[in-house]
C-alpha cells in the first residue's frame, strides 16, 4: 500500500464508514418495522398461535426442520407445510395423525421423536404453522415442496 | 522455564485448553449427525438429531468464545505493556463459564429439551428453541455476566496501558459481541420480528464484529512472527475491517429477502453482500505479503502456516462460498438448502476455528514454558493436523455443495407437482452424504494428530 495513504486515513475510513453504514442500517430497520404490519399477518396472531410458537420453541423443532428457510436442513421446510399437507380442509387432521404416529420406526429412515403433545397442543401448533404460512414473504419458496 | 513477557498472560492457558476439549466434542457430535443423515435411525432414541445438532453448534460457539477470551487475555497485556488488571477475576470467570457450559450441554443430552425448558423456567422469559440460541435463559444471563466481567478486566488493563490499534479493534469487536448478544433476549410472538432481530445476534456476530476480533488476532500474530513494522500491519488491519463492516452491516440484508420485509432488501442485501468477499481477499494478500516481507525467521513455522491458512480458508469459505448463494435471484432457489450447510462449515472453520488455532499455535509454547516454538517433531505433527483437517473440510464443503446443487435441481427448480419432495430428494443425495461422512472421519484423524502434537517431544539422542 502506498506511503501517502496513512494509518490515520485508514482508521478514519473505518470509523466513519462503519458509523455511516450502521446509521443507514438502523434507518432501514426502522422503515422495515413500519412496513411489516402490511406483510407479516400480525392481525391474525391469536392466543392459540402464541401458544403454538412456544410449543415450537420448547420442543426445538428448528433443530431438524427449517421454518422460512432457516433452521436445520435435516427435515422438511414447515413454513408452507399447511398448504402442502391439506390446507384449510385437512391440515389439522393430518398434523394430529402425524404427531401421534411418531416415531415411525421405519428401519434406516430419519426418525422424528414423539413429543407427547395432547390434542389442544397439536391444535395450537397447527394454528401457529397456519399463521406462519399466511405471511407475505416475497413469494418464497419456489414451489410447494419447500 | 518462564517465557511469558507478562505473567498474567498465563490465564489464557485454561481457556485454550478447554476450547480444544470442546472442539473435540463438537466434531464427535458432527460425526453422529453426519451418520444420521444417511442411517436415519442411528442412535435416534438416545441422541435425536435435533439434540446432536444443538450440541454440535453450541459447542462450536462456546469453544470459539473460550478461544476469543483466551486470545484477549493473552494478547491484550502484551499490547498494553502492562499486567492484566485482575488475573483472579479471569480465572473465576473461566470456571463460571466452563461450569455453565458443561451444565447446559449435559442438560441437552440428559433430559428432553422441553423438560430443560421447564426446569429452567423458560416460560418466565422465553428465549429458548431458536437456532444457535437454544441455551436456557439462565445460561444466556450467565454469558452476559461472564462477558461483562471479561470486558471490565480488559478495559481496565487497556486504560492503564498502551492503547494500540490492535487492542482498540479487539476491544470494539468484543464489546460488539456482548452488545449484539443482548438481542437474544428479545423474542416476540410475531415470528417475522423474532427472526429479523435474531439476525442481529447471528449475522452481526459472524459477518460483523467477529471479523474485528479475527482481524486483531491475525494482526497481532503477524507482527510477532514476521517482525514487519507495526504501522504497516495496523494500516492493513484498519483497511480490512473498514471493508468488512461497510459491506457486512448492510450485508445483513441477505437474510431479509424472504421474511415479510420490503423488497428493497433484495437489492441492498445483494449489492452489499457481493462486496463481503473483498475484505477476506485483502486478508489473503496481506497475510502473504507480510510473511514474504518478514524481517525475522520465527522458529514457529506451524503458527505461520495457521496464519496463512486462516486467511485463505476464510476467503474461500466466507467469501467465495458466501457469494455463491448471496444474490437474491440465486438465493430464492438455494435458501435453506445444503448449499447453506456447505458455506457454514467452511466459513466457520476457515475464519474462526482456524484463527483461534493460529493464536493457540503461537501462544501455547510460551504458555507451557517451552519457548518461542515447539520442537521440530511436534510442529511437523501439528502441520499434519493442519493439512488433514483443512483438506478434509474442503472435501466436506465440496460434497455438501454437490448435495446442495442436486437438491436445488430436484426439489426447488421444478414446478409444484413435478418437484421431488424433501424426503425423496434426500434419498437421492445419499452418496454425497456418505462421502461427507468419510471426509468427516478424516477431519477427526486430523484433529487427533493436532491434539497429539501437544505431547510430542524431541527424540532424546542415545
Amino acid at each position: 500500500m502506498s506511503e501517502s495513504f496513512t494509518k490515520g486515513m485508514a482508521r478514519n475510513i473505518y470509523y466513519g464508514g462503519s458509523v455511516f453504514f450502521f446509521m443507514i442500517f438502523l434507518a432501514l430497520t426502522f422503515h422495515t418495522t413500519k412496513e411489516m404490519p402490511e406483510r407479516d399477518n400480525r392481525q391474525n396472531i391469536t392466543e392459540s398461535v402464541e401458544r403454538g410458537k412456544h410449543l415450537w420453541e420448547k420442543n426445538n423443532c428448528i433443530g431438524c426442520h427449517t421454518l422460512l428457510g432457516e433452521g436445520a436442513y435435516f427435515a422438511p421446510e414447515l413454513g408452507n407445510v399447511f398448504q402442502r399437507r391439506g390446507g384449510e380442509a385437512g391440515f389439522k387432521m393430518f398434523l394430529n395423525g402425524w404427531m401421534k404416529a411418531q416415531p415411525l420406526n421405519i428401519p434406516g429412515r430419519r426418525q422424528m421423536p414423539n413429543f407427547h403433545l395432547n390434542d389442544q397442543e397439536i391444535e395450537d401448533l397447527a394454528e401457529f404453522l397456519k399463521w406462519t404460512s399466511e405471511m407475505e414473504i416475497n413469494g418464497w419458496p419456489p414451489n410447494i415442496e419447500g | 522455564m518462564n517465557t511469558l513477557k507478562y505473567q498474567s498472560q498465563a490465564v489464557a492457558k485454561p481457556y485454550f485448553v478447554f476450547a480444544l476439549i470442546l472442539f473435540v466434542g463438537q466434531i464427535l457430535f458432527g460425526l453422529i449427525m453426519g451418520l444420521q443423515y444417511v442411517v436415519g435411525d442411528f442412535l435416534s432414541g438416545a441422541i435425536p438429531f435435533n439434540v446432536a445438532r444443538m450440541v454440535h453448534t453450541n459447542l462450536l460457539i462456546v469453544w470459539l468464545l473460550f478461544g476469543f477470551m483466551g486470545s484477549a487475555y493473552y494478547l491484550v497485556p502484551e499490547e498494553a505493556e502492562t499486567e492484566l488488571y485482575s488475573p483472579k477475576l479471569a480465572i473465576i470467570l473461566f470456571w463460571v463459564f466452563a461450569a455453565a457450559g458443561v451444565a447446559t450441554i449435559l442438560g441437552y443430552l440428559l433430559v428432553p429439551y422441553s423438560t430443560l425448558a421447564d426446569i429452567t423456567f423458560n416460560e418466565l422469559w422465553p428465549t429458548m428453541g431458536r437456532e444457535f440460541l437454544e441455551m436456557p435463559t439462565i445460561t444466556k444471563l450467565g454469558i452476559v455476566v461472564v462477558c461483562l466481567g471479561f470486558l471490565f478486566n480488559l478495559g481496565m488493563t487497556i486504560l492503564k496501558g498502551r492503547k494500540t490499534a490492535i487492542n482498540m479493534v479487539l476491544m470494539t469487536g468484543l464489546i460488539g459481541l456482548a452488545v449484539f448478544f443482548l438481542f437474544s433476549f428479545y423474542n416476540p410472538t410475531n415470528l417475522a420480528l423474532d427472526k429479523y432481530f435474531w439476525w442481529f445476534v447471528v449475522h452481526l456476530w459472524v459477518e460483523g464484529v467477529w471479523e474485528l476480533i479475527m482481524g486483531a488476532i491475525l494482526a497481532y500474530v503477524l507482527i510477532k512472527i514476521t517482525g514487519v513494522d507495526r504501522e504497516v500491519i495496523e494500516k492493513w488491519l484498519y483497511v480490512i475491517i473498514a471493508m468488512a463492516l461497510i459491506s457486512g452491516i448492510l450485508g445483513t440484508g441477505h437474510h431479509f429477502y424472504w421474511l415479510a420485509t420490503p423488497e428493497y432488501w433484495q437489492w441492498v442485501g445483494s449489492i452489499f453482500s457481493a462486496i463481503e468477499p473483498l475484505p477476506f481477499f485483502a486478508m489473503v494478500l496481506y497475510a502473504f505479503n507480510m510473511v514474504n516481507r518478514r524481517r525475522r525467521e520465527h522458529p514457529n513455522k506451524a503458527a505461520t502456516l495457521w496464519a496463512l491458512g486462516t486467511a485463505v480458508m476464510a476467503f474461500l469459505g466466507a467469501g467465495v462460498w458466501g457469494f455463491l448463494h448471496t444474490l437474491a435471484p440465486v438465493n430464492y432457489y438455494t435458501h435453506g438448502s445444503q448449499i447453506t450447510a456447505a458455506h457454514g462449515h467452511m466459513a466457520f472453520y476457515g475464519a474462526y476455528a482456524m484463527i483461534v488455532m493460529t493464536i493457540i499455535s503461537f501462544a501455547m509454547p510460551k504458555l507451557r514454558g517451552i519457548g518461542e516454538a515447539n520442537c521440530n517433531r511436534a510442529q511437523v505433527r501439528e502441520m499434519w493436523g493442519f493439512w488433514l483437517m483443512t483438506v478434509a473440510m474442503v472435501f466436506i464443503t465440496l460434497f455438501l455443495t454437490g448435495a446442495g446443487v442436486l437438491q436445488v435441481w430436484l426439489q426447488r427448480l421444478p414446478e409444484s407437482g413435478e418437484a421431488l419432495s424433501f424426503m425423496a430428494t434426500q434419498d437421492k443425495l445419499a452418496i454425497f452424504y456418505w462421502m461427507r461422512e468419510v471426509a468427516g472421519v478424516f477431519f477427526l484423524l486430523g484433529l487427533i494428530a493436532y491434539i497429539s502434537s501437544f505431547w510430542v517431544k524431541e527424540k532424546v539422542k542415545a
